[in-house]
């Protein structure tokens, strides 16, 4: 990988293929969880009716799905107010799906731009935005996943087991780093 | 015991403090969180909001520095709708009323 440029209206970058491998993996996977989370919304007559869709009201369990898709209130841990309880229940089920079909487009885009093969990669600026948000929710996956904070090392003691995957997520790092850099007004 | 002229001094209060919480605004806060990048916030803030870059790196750097920072407030739709576009952005935003 080399750092990408910005040639007018489009962003040029280059994967080799062990790199694409592991970007379009990553990606699918996160994908599948937020399709698999779609599923989930509850079907009703008056939705498929109205076409106005509802998604859950709940908030996912597993915290990597938590992050990707946050409440609309910080609710406090011991002791939530419970007029925002309800609210943040209202505003998931009504702006989740929504969400979800952003996310997974933004993965979509990434997987049909990134060759299997790896090579030159040449972005819209529109896909350019679509790989900057795909990126940063793999980051946040595997940021919460292998529990990162603010003053994580660079390598962890090789006898962790979250050190080869610290690896991973910091060569993604300085990938979303060149991006922005590349697309900054 | 009770004394009924200060229930009736007290009840207009109540009602008062009632209708000050209905106008207050609502806002639009980002939470730090250990893996977005710094320059990721700034260029989301920026985007998002046509922010100039001086006022983006501010903000960014409030939450940052202060765990979190104010980025919008206005009337609850708008609000909603600032806080959608950054869940969408990968961003932990959350709204509330100002206080």
């Amino acid at each position: 990988m080399k750092r990408w440029i910005r040639d007018g209206d489009v962003v040029i970058g280059r994967l080799d293929r062990q790199e694409a491998a592991v970007v379009r993996g990553l990606v699918s996977q996160i994908q599948d969880m937020l399709l698999a989370r779609a599923e989930e919304a509850p079907q009703d007559e008056l939705a498929e009716l109205t076409g106005i869709r509802t998604g859950p009201s709940e908030a996912p369990d597993d915290p990597i799905l938590g992050r990707l898709l946050p409440d609309f209130h910080r609710l406090d841990d011991d002791a939530p107010d419970p007029d925002e309880v309800n609210s943040a229940a209202a505003l998931r089920s009504l702006h989740e799906p929504e969400l979800l079909d952003q996310k997974t487009g933004a993965a979509e885009i990434v997987l049909q731009t990134c060759s299997p093969d790896g090579g030159e990669i040449r972005l819209s600026i529109g896909e350019a935005e679509a790989w900057l948000a795909s990126l940063n929710d793999v980051r946040l996956a595997l940021g919460t996943a292998l529990d990162v904070t603010e003053d994580m090392p660079d390598e962890l003691p090789p006898e962790d087991p979250r050190s080869p995957h610290l690896g991973v997520y910091h060569w993604l790092t300085w990938v979303q780093d060149t991006l922005v850099e590349a697309m900054m007004p | 015991m009770t004394t009924p002229v200060e229930q009736e001094r007290t009840q207009p209060e109540a009602i008062g403090a009632e209708i000050a919480a209905e106008d207050r605004p609502w806002q639009t806060v980002v939470w730090n969180d250990p893996v977005n990048l710094m320059s990721y916030v700034t260029y989301v803030f920026q985007k998002l909001f046509g922010f100039s870059r001086d006022k983006a790196t501010k903000l960014m750097l409030d939450v940052h520095h202060k765990g979190k920072a104010i980025v919008t407030s206005g009337t609850k739709d708008k609000v909603e709708a600032d806080v959608a576009k950054l869940h969408a952005a990968g961003l932990w935003a959350t709204m509330q009323r100002a206080s």
